[in-house]
């Protein structure tokens, strides 16, 4: 597993050795095409992005009066004001408690899941599997109206309880899916061992088919966290009460009011706090990411 | 084993599979979901969406999403995977052109930023007056394009749009398709080179058929992605855009239901979204077979 993560590093598809040189001058005109081709996509990735780090230093007026000029000064206030004026500190909060329960709990339940389905043969499990896969294609649509009345019977519509419960229920398939390849994969005899000694099914899972999983819970961990911090359909409509919005939701509702009450500064400076948390944990484990990502095609 | 699987999965079918079933029966009620009665109408709610010319237009424009979105976002990606993985000088060995692993780190960052926030960000480029796109336009010297509204004219509401969710999705693909192109055994593309291929035709002839598992896939993501398409549309025209040009059913879901609460409505709309998903998979996995792609490669 390591070995593609590895792999997932390196570009060149085939060692490097010294062969002969051909490369004449067409070659190189390709050669700088692609290369500019390249650039190009760079800078249309990083222009919006640098722009609106830019823009989030500046006043309203420096915005609208020239969309590149640099700020005046830097109106760090901006970040103040999105902080607390806009409730993005409260906001911020919400997501974090939200997404951490929600991670903690998908990974809980989709590992044991994964575990056995994965290892245990049982009359209907082939069934069960194809109902874990139906779950990741049919639309969430369909699904949000009859879940917000269910979240309502159960007292938890409106409530951050009830938002971890749903992320959890909807990040269930995918990371059972994932992992089920992980747990199948792994020795069957060390699970034997385990039990031989006399550890129970609870122990053998824990201490000892768990650890031996650790790549592939860190790769669908890293996944789940991306996609729970940047869900959106649920909060909306399952989390109205706007003390319990999350971070995605308060930036929607910040930028439909911004129209009117126009701090764009503060807007801006509410979209860099709600990039950068996700953006380190991508820079700190981009290489086991991206290795993840590339798990996930080669398999 | 009861507890490992039994009680989480017994969570994930009342909260996501009985929801989609409960959908479905809805679909065929007048339900406004405040009252207690739920009258059966049969198919009256079908019949009702064939000749609502709202829903129409915004299932029109939904499937010009589902046809557009995919195709460039493939295009671009494997396009981009080939220049990082072959595209390199043709001298020496077969490698991919300088300072991949930087490109492939940037290039990942949208997948990173909450799709609301890429909205967001794009709805302020896109400004008439102070975004980045006419400031740059008009900076060199396209003054027909001071205060062009992109979004806010018929002509290209539309096709502004698609190129945000294609700028939020290429690069994530493209680090996929680099992994999996990565997998080749690289002898082939030395062979071919040998035989006088040149990147195009290598790209062609062995990296695409050599990655088309993980293509067919990535095109069902990408398809059941443009179809739903609601945290963009929301952000960056929530009313349907000019003359509802980007109005899609999502978003049309969303208003019936919680707005105007229609919920038996609305769930006859998520029943034909669910229904066109299918559809959409079914071709796809289709025209695949027919195609002769094989292996179970999964994004």
């Amino acid at each position: 597993m390591s070995a593609v993560a590895d792999r997932g590093a390196r570009t060149d598809v085939a060692p490097r050795t010294d062969g002969r040189r051909s490369g004449g001058r067409a070659d190189k005109v390709v050669g700088g095409a692609s290369q500019a081709v390249l650039v190009v996509w760079t800078v249309l990735v990083l222009a919006p992005l640098l722009w609106t780090l830019m823009s989030s230093f500046k006043t309203t007026q420096e915005i609208f009066a020239s969309p590149f000029a640099l700020p005046s000064s830097l109106h760090v206030e901006n970040y103040v004001n999105a902080w607390t004026l806009a409730g993005i500190g409260r906001y911020f909060l919400n997501s974090v408690l939200v997404v951490a329960g929600a991670l903690a709990l998908t990974m809980l339940l989709g590992s044991m899941s994964a575990y056995v389905l994965a290892r245990f043969a049982f009359p209907g499990r082939g069934a069960v599997r194809t109902l874990v896969v139906a779950g990741l294609t049919f639309p969430v649509f369909l699904a949000v109206v009859p879940l917000f009345f269910i979240l309502q019977q159960a007292s938890l519509l409106n409530t951050l309880p009830g938002l971890v419960l749903a992320y959890t229920a909807y990040a269930y398939p995918f990371t059972v899916f994932f992992l089920l390849s992980f747990f199948e994969d792994l020795p069957g005899e060390v699970a034997e061992a385990a039990s031989i000694d006399g550890a129970s099914e609870w122990r053998t899972f824990f201490q000892v088919m768990l650890p031996m999983a650790r790549p592939g819970m860190a790769a669908v961990a890293i996944l789940n966290f991306v996609g729970l911090w940047n869900q959106f359909l649920l909060p909306v409509v399952l989390n109205s009460d706007q003390e319990n919005y999350v971070l995605t939701q308060g930036m929607a509702s910040f930028a439909s009011q911004a129209g009117y009450s126009v701090d764009f500064g503060a807007l801006f400076a509410g979209a860099v706090t709600t990039i950068v948390p996700v953006l380190v944990v991508y820079l700190v484990f981009q290489r086991r990411l991206q290795g993840s990502v590339a798990q996930g095609s080669v398999k | 084993m009861v507890v490992f699987l039994g009680l989480p999965f017994a969570f994930y079918v009342v909260m996501v599979l009985y929801p989609f079933t409960q959908a479905t029966y809805y679909s065929l009620t007048a339900w406004t979901g405040f009252s207690a009665e739920q009258p059966f109408v049969g198919l009256g709610n079908y019949a009702r969406l064939a000749g609502d010319a709202r829903f129409l237009t915004a299932l029109g424009n939904s499937l010009t999403l589902l046809v557009v979105v995919p195709a460039l976002v493939m295009v671009a990606s494997f396009a981009l995977a080939c220049l990082l993985t072959f595209g390199g000088s043709t001298a020496g060995s077969v490698k991919g052109l300088r300072g991949t692993a930087f490109y492939r780190v940037v290039s990942f960052f949208p997948y990173v930023v909450p799709a609301i926030v890429i909205g967001i960000i794009w709805a302020q480029v896109y400004d008439p007056s102070g975004g980045l796109l006419n400031g740059v336009l008009t900076g060199v010297g396209l003054d027909r394009f001071t205060d062009f509204p992109w979004l806010g004219d018929v002509d290209t509401a539309m096709a502004a749009t698609i190129a945000v969710i294609v700028w939020a999705f290429v690069g994530f693909y493209m680090v996929l398709f680099v992994a999996s192109i990565q997998g080749i055994d690289p002898e082939l593309f030395e062979a071919a080179r040998l035989d006088g291929a040149g990147r195009v035709r290598s790209a062609l002839s062995i990296a695409l058929p050599g990655i088309a598992g993980s293509v067919r896939t990535a095109y069902v993501y990408m398809g059941i992605l443009a179809l739903d398409a609601f945290v963009y549309l929301q952000a960056l025209n929530p009313n349907g855009g000019p003359d509802s040009s980007t109005l899609v059913v999502t978003q049309q879901i969303f208003s019936t239901a919680f707005s105007q609460g229609q919920f038996g409505l609305a769930c006859a709309m998520g029943v034909v979204l669910a229904v066109v998903t299918l559809l959409f998979v079914g071709a796809v996995f289709g025209v695949a077979r027919l195609l002769g792609v094989r292996g179970g490669a999964r994004a």
